[in-house]
């Protein structure tokens, strides 16, 4: 059969975001002119978005090794550990920030339900989702539409799909005034055997389309996500999809159940460019092709070109392999929970994936000339030292007086958006579905899942402060990981493995991959050195805003997602003051830093400075202390020092059972620097009076006694610096205000 | 042991905790049913989950309520058998005219998902029997659809006859009368908006909720016996 060809020129290429290098290539490897159809193929295939092409190399010097790794990086849709009890443990974090910064609620909805996709299409049940979210001013009217949007595009999908918004962190920075971020995570669990690959083995097996209909939406979204947002962008519309999380719960029924008849082979979820991307991975990684008949899929509207057909990112579909003569078995699951299950074509020998439509060869392409690790173009970019750097060098603290009112100071930290309580979102998420939820009435660092049937609870979290990888990439990608796996370790567990969502600016600007390069460098050597491998995730170029005429990248932000093990329920550890009479103490040494801090940033108006205080081999000490510690079962509370310093580590501590403190403090370093500053692996805890000589000898970390749990103000050497109360109200509200709500 | 049956509808998404709670903390057995059946299969009560059964598309609980299931849990109900809706199984009890009025978006236009505190109206109904009029309990909500409204003589109704079994203390959703949950003329059917199932485990640090189910299957048992 022949392939349909229309004349196709460079200029179409360019449109479709491809290279007059690659266009070549593209004529290389299928020894003719591609008709526009397969152009178009190419063009999403070889997107920065599904090939990785500027970050590939990089990404590749991640440690992602690991005993308990049951599958390496790449290798599947998302990362999976052994936990234990025969249970694995799946778990993504993957970015959608341009669809949200376009149309917030859909795309920030879709962000979710992608992420759920690519665990259930494992054979993964999600059990929790986090996000992590960027967003600029929030006083200007813009930014209220965005984050109202995203929080209730995050909640509504999330809410019908039945799975609970455990955590996650919310910063506002006008970097991200017009380029929002968005990055979305699920964490799901599997019985070990009970996996699906994405593969597509045995030719002459049949391959169904499952879930919603074929339409118009998301046309060409991964070449969308690949591109700079301008001005212009909104006129991108068709290119945001639209969710119905509905369906997708069905689909997720109808998925595990289907598994469990044993009659699937292979199965994907469609993401970015799918039918193209799911046809193409799986042949790819089978050494398969396939054949498929695009008039058998099922499109919302008539007349579907087949481009469009092929291109379509429509919402809630999966492709699915299944073994020849067990098709029955499947349909019976589709039916029973009403959804299409069409089948659309079979698996073939030839290494092409080819798609017929009206009894024509509309395109023919070798699968492995697509797809990463295969033809896809892998670049290695040239970087340069960002000119910033200079004015970060030349910062100096003594410039900045010391406040003379620090109660004040405090107070105004309060009011700092990022650094108020977040209670205007999460109450729009539901949290406790499921009833895994262990932080309900006695919240955590990080979010603990409790395993149904075990002893056992997934621990996890999001964490990335930008600021910190502006001013130095490499630490502060370090910092990252490491306030990461302290968030699980104050919360009792062990940390195990990360996926990354990496959100930075066009790799092709020197500066930017710069600032990629050497945070990958960091995480890398972090993760090394805290024993957890990375297991996936992905890169999010292009996220810039033209301000003045001039392009300007949101601050390099390498979120990390993170998944621990809690073995034993009874070592959960929270991080609320329990009783009055504690004793609480700072772990981790005192620095005289205020660098990066909000305090510097927010109140002080510095905007360059370096990254703070941060050293690996202390934190992993912090670490290990803070474990054996809550094994010993020696701590009441643990809260680590993070934003906004030891004063908000102290307030979030007093507010869940309302109790103040008395603290006595001879602080041997500047006050703003002792109270606000930033310096890194530093932990809050609070001990039982009869245990202070075990704790005391049992710390090999630096350790300072601040004071005791005491009354219901925040006292520090005989003054009131407020009630916890009132300074509750202030924390409560202080979103809701700045956002008019 | 007291027979749970638990409805899965399309979209029902807290029907495993449902029967976490009854089989796991309550030790009673629990049966799934599905909504194209029509056979309750022997059980001794019904309990409808919340979450969003056919994706409240039309109004939350519209849908479902015509499933087949629901025919016989009408006819289940007439006959006596204790019923209880959390949530979504409440809109849907309203929606199928087992339990009077209806459920509108929230005040606030936003789903709410919190522990609010709830006062136990009345302790002559199933839900409460083991509690006294004016208990406090915590139990959570999540809902973008939970203001609770009927007319006037519906309310004077409710009212009247002892109907309205939970108010909220502080009313989240503008619920008329802060009305969070009611039960029937008959005292056997049950609709609340929040969830006690998650609010029935130590592990979950909250179990307020556990006094219900407690106070509910004890009601069962006792209707069981009587009727055998």
């Amino acid at each position: 059969m022949s392939v349909s060809t229309a004349a196709v020129t460079l200029e179409i290429a360019q449109s479709l975001g491809l290279t007059a290098e690659e266009f070549d290539r593209i004529h290389e490897i299928m020894g003719r002119a591609p008709n526009f159809t397969e152009l178009s193929i190419f063009s999403v295939m070889w997107s920065e978005h599904c090939s990785y092409k500027n970050s590939i190399t990089l990404l590749k010097t991640l440690p992602r090794k690991g005993d308990h790794l049951l599958v390496e990086a790449g290798e599947e849709n998302a990362g999976l550990v052994d936990i234990g009890d025969g249970l694995a443990c799946a778990f993504k974090i993957e970015s959608h920030n341009h669809p949200s910064a376009i149309e917030p609620y859909q795309g920030a909805a879709t962000g979710v339900g992608g992420i759920h996709r690519d665990i259930f299409t494992m054979g993964a049940r999600p059990i929790a989702a986090l996000n992590s979210l960027r967003f600029g001013n929030p006083k200007t009217a813009h930014m209220r539409r965005l984050i109202e949007g995203v929080v209730a595009g995050i909640g509504d999908y999330g809410n019908c799909f039945g799975v609970p918004t455990v955590g996650g962190e919310v910063y506002f920075d006008d970097c991200y005034n017009q380029n929002i971020l968005v990055n979305a995570m699920s964490v799901g669990i599997v019985k070990v055997g009970d996996t699906v690959s994405a593969s597509a083995d045995g030719p002459g097996n049949p391959v169904f389309i499952v879930g919603s209909a074929t339409g118009k939406d998301g046309i060409h979204g991964a070449t969308f996500a690949s591109a700079e947002l301008t001005e212009d962008s909104a006129d991108d519309l068709p290119a945001v999809q639209v969710g119905d999380p509905f369906q997708e719960k069905l689909l997720l029924e109808a998925s595990l159940e289907a598994i469990q008849t044993g009659a699937i082979v292979g199965m994907q979820d469609m993401g970015a460019a799918g039918i193209t991307c799911s046809t193409s991975e799986m042949s790819a990684k089978s050494g398969t092709g396939m054949l498929i008949n695009l008039d058998e899929v099922p499109t919302r509207q008539a007349n579907m070109e087949p481009f469009e057909i092929l291109l379509s990112e429509s919402q809630e579909r999966m492709l699915i392999v299944c073994e020849k003569g067990r098709e029955a078995d499947l349909l019976a699951v589709f039916d029973k929970w009403d959804l299409e299950c069409c089948l659309i074509g079979e698996v073939t020998d030839t290494g092409f994936i080819e798609f017929t439509s009206k009894g024509e060869t509309v395109a023919k392409v070798p699968a492995d000339d697509l797809v990463l690790g295969g033809g896809a173009p892998i670049y290695k970019r040239t970087s340069k030292r960002p000119a910033y750097m200079d004015q970060i060098e030349a910062f100096d603290p003594a410039a900045i007086d010391v406040p003379s009112n620090l109660a004040a100071t405090a107070r105004d930290l309060l009011n700092v958006p990022t650094i108020a309580s977040k209670k205007w979102i999460t109450t729009q998420y539901d949290s406790m579905v499921r009833t895994n939820t262990l932080g309900t009435n006695a919240p955590s660092d990080a979010a603990i899942s409790r395993i149904k049937g075990t002893d056992r609870a997934i621990v996890s979290t999001a964490d990335c402060n930008s600021s910190y990888v502006f001013a130095d990439p490499y630490k502060g990608a370090m910092i990252a990981v490491s306030e990461a796996a302290r968030n699980i370790v104050c919360s009792g567990g062990t940390p195990s493995a990360v996926t990354n969502c990496l959100n930075f600016g066009n790799p092709y600007n020197e500066e930017v991959y710069y600032q990629f390069e050497n945070a990958i460098k960091g995480m890398g050597a972090a993760c090394e050195a805290l024993g957890t491998p990375v297991t996936g995730g992905n890169v999010s170029f292009y996220n810039q805003s033209e301000i003045d005429g001039e392009t300007v990248p949101v601050f390099p932000t390498p979120t990390i997602g993170m998944v621990g093990l809690l073995n034993d329920l009874d070592k959960k550890m929270t991080l609320d003051f329990k009783n009055e009479g504690d004793v609480i103490y700072l772990l981790g040494e005192v620095t005289d830093n205020i660098d990066s801090s909000i305090y510097l940033r927010k109140l002080r108006g510095v905007a360059y400075s370096p990254a703070p205080y941060f050293e690996m081999d202390k934190e992993l000490k912090l670490q290990a202390d803070v474990l054996s510690l809550i094994d010993q079962g020696l701590l009441q509370s643990a809260h680590d020092v993070s934003e906004g310093g030891l004063f908000v580590s102290l307030f979030e501590s007093c507010k869940p059972n309302d109790l103040g403190v008395q603290l006595d403090i001879s602080s041997s370093v500047r006050d703003d620097a002792f109270w606000f500053g930033e310096g890194q692996s530093r932990v809050v805890v609070s001990v039982s009076a009869d245990q202070v000589a075990a704790f005391e000898a049992a710390v090999s970390v630096p350790v300072l006694r601040l004071g005791e749990v005491q009354g219901s103000d925040f006292i520090v050497n005989g003054a009131s610096w407020g009630s916890i109360s009132d300074m509750d109200t202030q924390y409560e509200t202080a979103l809701p205000n700045a956002i008019g709500r | 042991m007291i027979r749970c049956g638990v409805v899965t509808f399309p979209g029902s998404n807290c029907d495993d905790d449902m029967l976490h709670v009854v089989s796991e903390v309550m030790g009673q057995e629990a049966v799934r049913l599905w909504h194209k059946e029509t056979s309750l299969h022997d059980v001794d009560c019904v309990l409808l989950p919340g979450g969003f059964s056919y994706g409240d598309y039309l109004r939350a609980g519209a849908i479902a309520q015509m499933s087949p299931v629901m025919n016989s849990v009408k006819g289940f109900a007439a006959q006596g058998g204790y019923v209880l809706g959390i949530c979504n199984g409440f809109q849907i009890l309203c929606e199928s005219g087992l339990l009077p009025g209806a459920l509108l978006r929230n005040a606030s236009q936003k789903f709410i998902c919190k522990n609010v505190d709830l006062e136990v109206v009345t302790s002559n109904s199933a839900l409460t029997s083991n509690l006294n009029q004016g208990d406090v309990v915590m139990i959570p909500i999540a809902h973008a659809e939970g203001r609770f409204h009927a007319d006037a003589e519906t309310l004077a109704r409710l009212q009247a006859n002892d109907q309205i079994i939970f108010r909220y203390s502080d009313n989240p959703n503008g619920s008329l009368d802060s009305i969070a949950g009611i039960c029937n003329e008959g005292r056997n059917v049950y609709g609340m908006m929040p969830h006690p199932e998650r609010a029935a485990e130590e592990l979950l640090g909250n179990t307020d909720g556990k006094a219900l189910f407690v106070s509910f299957l004890q009601s069962v048992k006792e209707a069981t016996q009587s009727a055998v």
